[in-house]
């Protein structure tokens, strides 16, 4: 049964961009466990708001897992200790009374913190930009039988489509690397015949612009698969891999 | 060119190098068990890969192949470093399906290293490069020995408890880091999916088992002979 719980918030507060951010610590009393994690920084914010305080800056949006706003890492977890949901879908019930949860900001050189707990993810848009669509004119809806697409090909495609773009991945591994969600997005139109007609142009395009925008080597250690809220597969990886390579030799 | 500028280009570089130089840890192993069946035919391929000039040049690519891994993990991991960004985590987890070696992949390449050092100065040195000096024996403990008698060499060595032990931790590390190494380079490559994600990491820690096991009888069974 939910119960109401009691529990001490440490929070990431930064003014700006170019402050310095520090630890501040709160305590929340009869917090229900059957609220989500963001009704409990609501319920917070409301409270620093009463008390003449600045509230919690946070992103969110669609609050139902789908829009890729939402981000905050928890206790050493991106979108939190539970496994295949975003911070939204996260509730109250995963935490005990008493307990002291810590919130961080995604810590990554490529998503500089905006402010307190939200950071500029613009890097993945640019990254999209470079290459993640197809530029053909595709005029009306074609018959679904048109073009026949294999179910097995149609399934991987759908995995790697289900990416969402939050950066947990980036911000969940040791070396900063945006690779799932870049693998991700190749893969999604790579593995289907009207995206697969600009697949090397893509990777190349999709991978330049990841390294000029700074994020890291994947080194494979598999962080970012463990805490993709999506559960998008590292299999994706060794595909953009494939893909890049292919292109390059190709050229 | 890709190959050295984009960051799959230079982790490609990364893991090419390192299937290179598993292959020679094969060949190495292979080598050493040699000697508990037969220090004469170990004595024989000592000499064989002494001085000679296809040795000598062997010796090179290999080293070379050493330097490109070594350069290339420092160049990616000051790059990973910098992309991580200043702040760090206050909390910090290792998921499930997370390996301990994945994420510590360059200090155990240190430790590599370091011991990699202490084994050239105890034998490459006293033997290929002796050699190649102009001696033909070399200064072991008080007593002269042949450049070519490897098995002196592992007697000699192997018989000390603590070189042993020493030699003992450096398999270890070179386990761990070859059970991440060997799987992550194929999934570099691209030669992975899935299904086959899972058999390389198998193959990854039997390939690793096989080499660090081989290499560690080899010790030991010199250091028990000498003490019996």
């Amino acid at each position: 049964m939910d119960k109401n719980i009691n529990i001490t918030l440490k929070v990431w507060r930064q003014k700006g961009p170019k402050e310095k951010g520090a630890f501040e610590t709160y305590q929340l009393k009869d917090i229900s466990q059957g609220s989500s994690f963001l009704e409990m920084l609501d319920i917070l914010n409301e409270q620093l708001v009463n008390d003449g305080k600045d509230p919690v800056v946070f992103d969110h949006d669609c609050r139902e897992g789908i829009c890729g706003m939402c981000s905050l890492y928890i206790d050493g977890h991106p979108h939190g200790p539970d496994s295949s949901i975003t911070t939204c879908q996260l509730h109250m019930r995963k935490f005990n009374d008493g307990a002291t949860i810590t919130v961080e900001p995604w810590r990554s050189a490529g998503f500089p913190v905006v402010r307190d707990l939200m950071v500029d993810r613009y890097a993945y848009d640019k990254i999209i930009q470079a290459g993640g669509f197809v530029s053909v004119n595709t005029g009306g809806v074609p018959d679904a039988n048109a073009i026949p697409i294999p179910k097995k090909d149609a399934d991987l495609a759908m995995d790697a489509a289900a990416c969402i773009g939050c950066g947990a991945c980036a911000a969940a591994c040791k070396n900063g690397s945006a690779m799932l969600f870049v693998s991700a997005k190749v893969s999604q139109l790579a593995l289907l015949p009207q995206g697969r007609a600009e697949a090397a142009r893509r990777a190349k395009a999709m991978v330049a612009k990841m390294d000029e925008l700074g994020f890291g080597n994947c080194t494979n250690t598999r962080a970012c698969e463990a805490e993709c809220p999506k559960d998008v597969s590292i299999s994706n990886i060794a595909r953009l891999n494939r893909e890049f390579v292919k292109a390059k030799l190709q050229d | 060119m890709w190959l050295l500028n984009s960051s799959i280009g230079k982790k490609l570089i990364m893991s090419i190098s390192g299937i290179f130089l598993i292959l020679f840890l094969l060949f190495h192993m292979s080598m050493n068990v040699t000697a508990i069946f037969s220090e004469e035919a170990y004595n024989w391929i000592c000499a064989f890969l002494g001085s000679n000039w296809y040795a000598v040049a062997g010796t090179l690519v290999l080293a070379a192949g050493v330097v490109i891994h070594i350069l290339y993990s420092i160049m990616l991991t000051l790059q990973n470093r910098k992309a991580r960004g200043n702040d760090r985590y206050a909390v910090n987890t290792r998921p499930k399906n997370v390996e301990w070696a994945s994420q510590n992949m360059f200090v155990l390449g240190l430790v590599v290293i370091g011991f990699m050092v202490l084994h050239f100065a105890q034998f490459w040195y006293k033997m290929m490069f002796a050699e190649l000096m102009g001696h033909h024996a070399v200064d072991l403990g008080g007593t002269m020995v042949s450049t070519t008698a490897g098995a002196e060499f592992i007697k000699y060595y192997f018989s000390q408890p603590l070189i042993a032990v020493l030699y003992l931790v450096w398999y270890v590390a070179l386990w761990f880091h070859l059970t991440h190494g060997f799987w992550s380079a194929i999934q570099t490559i691209g030669w992975s999916n899935a299904i086959w994600l899972k058999r390389w990491q198998v193959i990854s820690n039997i390939l690793a088992t096989v080499i660090c096991l081989g290499f560690a009888f080899v010790t030991i069974v010199f250091f028990l002979k000498a003490c019996l």
